[in-house]
């Protein structure tokens, strides 16, 4: 693998992210998925890097997943997204800030949309004046947050406690990167490094010390895919999308593998402890899985913050293995507890070595 | 019926006079890019669902283009329009409107009386 | 005695000069390399008879030598004005040339396969274009991958950058293929134990003597033809290559490791064509070749009266339609001269 084909790709496909005054929108299944990500994210923007973001309680879903399951119409999404856009210019803001990539890929479709087709955003204006009497200004940024990450990469790198370095060997950490389909499959030039060697995570795992892993489906995607998931009985194309993923990169013995996706971690997360049980096969070391973490709780990890407060008990493929290598001290006992020492319960259903 | 121990043999030749190209028409209308398909497979070595089912998106061309309405409805539900076909294509053709299209089209002939 | 400035020293340049200046005329070739011949000074071997590329090269040298002709190496145009019914060209090297007649020859340049990044060519280390395979054929390179072993399995992608909305090129650039199966040969007779197979969408060997080659390559060579276009390459733990196409014929999905995969890469118009054309007001087509008055019976004839076409910065053409192109080119400029003459 030459790097200096990689940097060229890199540098074609540069994207303007906005430096300060984020207006953020959440992922609306992955406060369940990953409890601690998203607060995570605010945490270093505020406390570390001292930006202005904000949230406003009033905004939802996007409704992309009913969007992209066929039960929402494009004029009702297109009414929900300026809904949040309308939320945003109420507040003053113009640099939107997407935790999800459906919602991200959707922010970007409806954008574009109504660059392509004036008279749709004309519509819109309208539908949405009349549901709910609000008005709204397209974003002038639109960035999805681990692209805002990606910009403070080099700060959060100069805050480290740790380095994604093996503490055990001296080496760097194999880290794996998986990136999400919507994030520039449709939009090359809306992604870090475009659609096919994308940059975005590859470039805080390298500067926080990590050796990255390209190993052949790396494309590939996590297997999500909403009509693969959603409907029980299409369920099998998931597994057996992510178990391919699995299978291409176990030769290459990666520490973690690292997502910037609701969807991408829990399914990479989950599945791992459903082929153990099926097939009985665990893709870590020592019979473990390969911890798979957000690059919230990646840059959380390095900057020295508690992974329990982060909420990296709720993974099912255990995250301990990598903990030890990062040299992270962690009490076992306080996994499950909570701050105020009360317990919030084990999972019954445990996985990956556990 | 009188049973002789053997049976007159359909022929499996495509009888192209039988072929009625409503519904092809109806969809090329709808998306021309589709009239563009050069057969190269780029969308099926791609495909998400055709790596693990027997389905084969390519082929939903020809199935349209011959007629063979309920062999493309069977075919058709194992698309999970996940997109990626649009991704490779080298004619640039817009499949999953293509595939929505398909279904609209075929369930809206079954219902409407011409 | 009537001047005309021929743009470009390739093979369609050399020729055209040549043949204009048997006809009686005086002749000024404008090259922006040191040497002429362009892009066949970078070949080994030639389809479809395997005659050496320096072959060719030597007898276009020898008529630079033996014809009374003038070349201007390391030279570009930077301006061309009219001026009645002549043209003064202002060149790199600050010379100002008068001439009766133009020909633009400005040839072709090959597709940059890095735009198709789904192939990862200069990321994976062995991926190559078919034109890094022409160097390496040469006698004494050596063919070795990863680990210094011989390529075990070979394959060839046609159609790279052409008939590809993906990167604006529809045309077919009319080459490759039989490049494919020439290389594909020159492959197996280096390496007898490789498997070589070819992913075409079609196979277009309209040339004489390309459709025997084709046979050839699978009588004799055992070149192996899959019909399928790679949707993508990548790297494996070993610097081998897993690529994906779907067996079209098959109807089903293929994938296959190979240690060498070789890009059979198209042609497109390029920079120094565009530039010249905007220089003297030529059109270009959507493909970006040079627009000629028509495609039958004046396909050597711009639209700008005394400017003419010859070879590949038309169309994607091959060293012999370029040769037949250049010498037409130069009948049309004759005709031309003789009737401004009257």
């Amino acid at each position: 693998m030459k790097k200096e084909g990689k940097i060229q790709v890199w540098q074609d496909y540069q994207k303007e992210i906005a430096s300060d005054h984020y207006f953020y929108v959440r992922s609306c299944i992955r406060q369940n998925f990953f409890p601690g990500s998203e607060q995570t994210f605010l945490k270093i923007l505020r406390e570390e890097l001292n930006r202005d973001i904000y949230e406003n309680p009033h905004h939802t879903t996007c409704s992309g997943i009913g969007y992209h399951s066929d039960v929402v119409p494009f004029d009702t999404i297109q009414t929900i997204v300026a809904r949040q856009f309308a939320l945003m210019t109420e507040a003053g803001y113009k640099n939107l800030a997407v935790s999800c990539i459906t919602s991200f890929g959707i922010y970007n479709e409806i954008i574009e949309t109504w660059k392509e087709f004036p008279a749709e955003l004309e519509k819109v204006r309208s539908l949405l004046k009349k549901a709910t009497g609000r008005e709204f200004e397209v974003p002038e940024n639109v960035a999805h947050a681990s692209d805002i990450i990606y910009k403070f990469k080099e700060d959060i790198a100069g805050k480290k406690k740790f380095s994604l370095i093996n503490q055990l060997t001296g080496k760097p950490l194999k880290i794996v990167e998986h990136i999400g389909c919507h994030y520039s499959k449709m939009f090359p030039c809306k992604g870090v490094g475009g659609a096919e060697f994308p940059h975005v995570l590859v470039g805080m795992i390298e500067s926080w010390g990590g050796e990255v892993i390209d190993y052949p489906e790396r494309r590939h995607c996590c297997g999500f895919g909403f009509r693969q998931y959603l409907v029980m009985s299409n369920r099998g194309y998931s597994l057996s999308n992510s178990r391919k993923k699995f299978e291409s990169m176990e030769p290459y013995k990666p520490d973690a593998i690292l997502c910037n996706c609701p969807g991408c971690p829990m399914f990479l997360d989950r599945w791992q402890y459903v082929i153990e049980e099926m097939e009985g096969k665990t893709y870590g070391e020592n019979g473990h899985g390969i911890p798979v973490v957000t690059y919230e709780e990646l840059a959380g990890l390095v900057l020295g913050y508690n992974p329990w407060d982060m909420g990296m008990q709720m993974h099912q493929t255990n995250v301990e293995p990598l903990l030890d290598k990062l040299g992270i001290t962690y009490d076992p006992k306080l996994k499950y507890a909570r701050k105020d020492g009360k317990m919030i319960g084990s999972p019954m259903m445990v996985g990956c070595g556990c | 019926m009188k049973e002789f121990g053997y049976t007159i043999i359909k022929q499996r030749t495509i009888d192209y006079d039988q072929f009625n190209g409503r519904l092809l028409n109806e969809i090329l209308l709808m998306e021309p890019s589709f009239k563009v398909c050069l057969s190269c497979g780029g969308c099926t070595a791609t495909c998400s669902a055709g790596d693990l089912v027997n389905f084969n998106i390519r082929r939903m061309n020809l199935l349209l283009r011959r007629g063979e309405t309920a062999e493309l409805e069977s075919e058709i539900q194992k698309c999970m329009l996940c997109g990626k076909c649009m991704l490779v294509c080298p004619r640039g053709i817009n499949l999953r409107n293509v595939i929505m299209l398909i279904k609209k089209n075929i369930s809206r002939n079954k219902t409407t009386k011409y | 005695m009537k001047h005309i400035v021929i743009i470009g020293g390739g093979i369609a340049g050399i020729e055209t000069a040549s043949a204009l200046t048997d006809a009686g005329h005086w002749v000024t070739v404008i090259e922006k390399d040191t040497r002429v011949g362009g892009k066949l000074n970078n070949w080994s071997y030639l389809f479809p008879d395997f005659t050496p590329a320096e072959k060719i090269a030597e007898s276009l040298l020898e008529k630079c030598r033996e014809k009374d002709f003038s070349i201007l190496p390391d030279t570009e145009v930077k301006a061309i004005i009219r001026n009645q019914d002549k043209f003064n060209i202002h060149t790199s090297g600050n010379q100002n040339l008068e001439a009766d007649a133009i020909v633009l020859a400005t040839g072709y340049e090959l597709f940059d396969a890095r735009r198709k990044e789904e192939y990862g060519y200069k990321i994976y280390d062995q991926v190559v274009t078919s034109a890094d395979l022409e160097q390496l054929l040469r006698p004494g390179e050596s063919l070795t991958v990863a680990a210094g072993k011989n390529p075990k399995r070979i394959a060839f992608v046609h159609c790279v950058g052409s008939r590809d909305e993906k990167t604006g090129n529809h045309y077919c650039s009319k080459v490759c293929c039989i490049t494919g199966v020439k290389q594909a040969i020159e492959l197996k007779k280096r390496l007898p134990e490789a498997e070589i197979f070819c992913f075409y969408m079609d196979l277009r060997m309209y040339g004489k003597h390309f459709e025997e080659l084709y046979r050839e390559a699978q009588e004799k060579y055992d070149i192996q033809f899959i019909r399928g276009r790679l949707s993508e390459a990548s790297e494996k733990i070993d610097k081998s290559l897993l690529i994906k196409a779907e067996d079209t014929l098959s109807g089903r999905p293929l994938k296959m490791n190979v240690d060498l995969l070789v890009l059979l890469v198209g042609m497109e118009a390029g920079k120094g064509t565009a530039s010249a054309a905007f220089s003297c007001g030529v059109n270009c087509e959507e493909s970006g070749f040079l627009k000629s008055m028509d495609s039958l019976l004046r396909s050597n004839i711009s639209q700008q009266e005394g400017i003419f076409l010859a070879g590949s910065c038309t169309a994607p053409m091959s060293l012999n339609d370029t040769l037949l192109h250049a010498r037409s080119a130069a009948i049309e400029v004759n005709n031309y001269l003789k009737k401004s003459i009257k």
